[in-house]
């Protein structure tokens, strides 16, 4: 649920970060940490892993962060970034270029809410759509890894491909595995064996 | 000629000063345009400006062009590669403990300095570089990637912060663009090993990049800037302008760093210790000599190849960077043009003539510090 999140907060001012850290409080997020040295952002999104991050976008920190992101397979995680000049184009551009949140005139902490909103909504759709891409390619995987289990099946017991099929599935009930799972073991067993 | 604004995107580095002169020295106005400069915070940023449309044109990397068209790495917008704006100019420095722990190596010894980097026992070494798809990182993977025993870790700080980096033990050396590593320099916390070129000797640093869509839209506005930046670079190159050109760009709107800082580059007499007498590096930075601005496909093709492109992402990558264009948009204004768009990245040992539309031309040597050779006109698996 929302009330979950972790957010982290890059800003080298304290002034700033309190008043962030209240307004998100006030918003029901309590889960916060704050960073304004970039030797600590590094370990920090290691460590703490934030589902949000918040980083004005005149920081020059933010190209560390995206390497962050990037190398450590976290780039479905939503960062928010604050924009300094009001622009409601610059804000709808980027929400429907889908990376980022931009938010407009500054930090308005009175729209702080509604803006980690968006980024969450965002952030879960792209999770959503991540999540239905490697639920595809491991299913394509799993087929492959079956129909290689089937063919050693059909050429070593002289089955049909059904009847093949049909052993794996019943070898599997019998010892309350999944299917995969035995396709899997035969696989690896026959590698050993060839 | 009505005149066209134009906000270009620029990040404060010695290598922007084909935009700046472009705009100080009145060839962009020449060309009908009010060329506005705005500075931007980092190359994610930059980037972003870009792909949303609040930058019509912006320098940019050599690898982020390429990167963005083969799917890697923030929008997936589709940006053009007009012309490159400069080749080389960035220099591979290493901490003051780092220089004492593997002892002397002659400057700009690529071999002799991975050799001693190697021998070196501990940590895998930090090292800073100012974004992940940067000539800078390429360049450095490829460099360690002929010694696999050397554990290092890439770390991206922002140039202007990479002096306080090394300063204070965060990174153990660095792959900047000038005048950042002579900054480290002059605050005695480390010294200049080598320059860019050292690895490859000619490698396409920064280029002028635009969205694809727009250039198909303002096919003449393109032209015109495509045509003041070539003029600007022409200008830069000119030995009796190096001074006046370093005090433009030490100007407080645009770099705000002493002309100190800057000379070395514009120069190439880079200082790799503090008060040690200057080295005079050939092609340290350049902007117009050798056909520097031409976006050779083959080079566009080399960077996708580093970052992993498979045949199609190569292809991809050639036709961003648009060569077509350069050819259309310059002949006009009597730039030479090379006979193809594509040369066998690395295998120019020496100054070479090649044939082209004016006669012959002479290209700088790209050699590669192993000696690599990479063709990619074959089709390529």
């Amino acid at each position: 649920m929302i009330k979950d999140l972790r957010i982290l907060i890059v800003e080298p001012s304290p002034e700033r970060v309190r008043e962030i850290v209240d307004a998100l409080s006030k918003a029901g997020w309590s889960d916060v940490k704050a960073v304004a040295q970039i030797s600590a952002l590094e370990r920090t999104v290691r460590d703490f892993a934030p589902d949000i991050v918040l980083i004005d976008l005149a920081n020059p920190d933010r190209d560390m962060l995206e390497h962050i992101s990037h190398a450590t397979e976290t780039s479905k995680r939503a960062v928010a970034l604050f924009v300094d000049q009001t622009d409601e184009d610059l804000t709808q551009a980027a929400l429907s270029a889908g990376v980022s949140a931009y938010v407009v005139d500054g930090l308005k902490m009175d729209r702080i809410k509604s803006v980690l909103q968006t980024a969450i909504a965002r952030f879960k759709m792209m999770r959503q759509m991540q999540s239905e891409l490697d639920a595809a390619k491991q299913a394509l995987e799993d087929r492959k890894t079956i129909d290689r289990a089937k063919g050693i099946l059909m050429r070593q017991r002289n089955l049909s491909e059904d009847e093949a099929y049909k052993l794996l599935r019943k070898t599997a009930m019998g010892q309350n595995r999944k299917v995969i799972d035995v396709a899997h073991a035969l696989v690896t067993a026959a590698d050993l064996l060839s | 000629m009505s005149v066209t604004t134009l906000n270009c995107g620029y990040v404060p580095l010695v290598d922007c000063a084909p935009l700046v002169i472009a705009k100080e020295l009145g060839f962009a106005s020449e060309e009908g345009l009010a060329l506005n400069l705005v500075r931007q915070p980092s190359w994610s940023a930059l980037r972003d400006m870009l792909a949303l449309g609040h930058l019509e044109a912006a320098q940019m990397l050599s690898p982020m062009p390429v990167a963005m068209s083969i799917g890697l790495g923030g929008l997936p917008a589709k940006v053009d590669t007009l012309m490159v704006l400069s080749v080389n100019g960035t220099v591979f420095g290493v901490s003051t403990a780092l220089a004492a722990d593997i002892g002397p190596v002659s400057f700009g010894d690529a071999n002799a300095l991975l050799n001693a980097l190697s021998r070196r026992k501990g940590k895998p070494l930090r090292i800073g570089v100012p974004f992940h798809y940067s000539m800078h990182q390429l360049l450095l993977s490829y460099w360690t990637s002929a010694m696999p025993d050397l554990r290092i870790e890439e770390i991206t700080v922002p140039p202007p912060r990479m002096a306080d980096a090394v300063a204070s033990g965060f990174v153990d050396a660095f792959w900047v663009g000038e005048p950042w590593g002579t900054v480290a320099v002059q605050q005695n916390v480390a010294q200049i090993v080598m320059s860019g070129r050292d690895v490859w000797q000619f490698a396409p640093e920064k280029v002028l990049a635009v969205r694809h869509d727009w250039v198909t839209d303002n096919p003449n506005v393109a032209r015109r800037l495509m045509r003041a930046v070539y003029q600007a670079s022409a200008w830069l190159d000119e030995a009796q302008n190096k001074h006046l050109a370093v005090e433009i760009l030490g100007r407080s709107e645009h770099l705000s760093v002493s002309p100190d800082l800057i000379d070395p580059a514009l120069t190439g007499h880079i200082v790799p210790t503090l008060n040690a007498h200057p080295l005079k590096i050939d092609r340290f930075l350049q902007f117009h000599k050798h056909a520097a601005t031409f976006p050779w496909r083959s080079q566009a093709a080399w960077i996708a190849s580093q970052l992993g492109a498979d045949a199609a992402g190569i292809q991809k990558a050639k036709d961003c960077f648009r060569s077509d264009l350069y050819r259309q948009n310059l002949a006009g204004i009597g730039a030479d043009m090379p006979g193809a768009s594509e040369k066998k990245e690395g295998a120019l040992q020496f100054e070479t003539a090649v044939a082209s539309t004016r006669g012959h031309m002479i290209l700088a040597p790209d050699a590669f510090f192993d000696g690599r050779t990479f063709d990619f006109t074959t089709p390529f698996r």
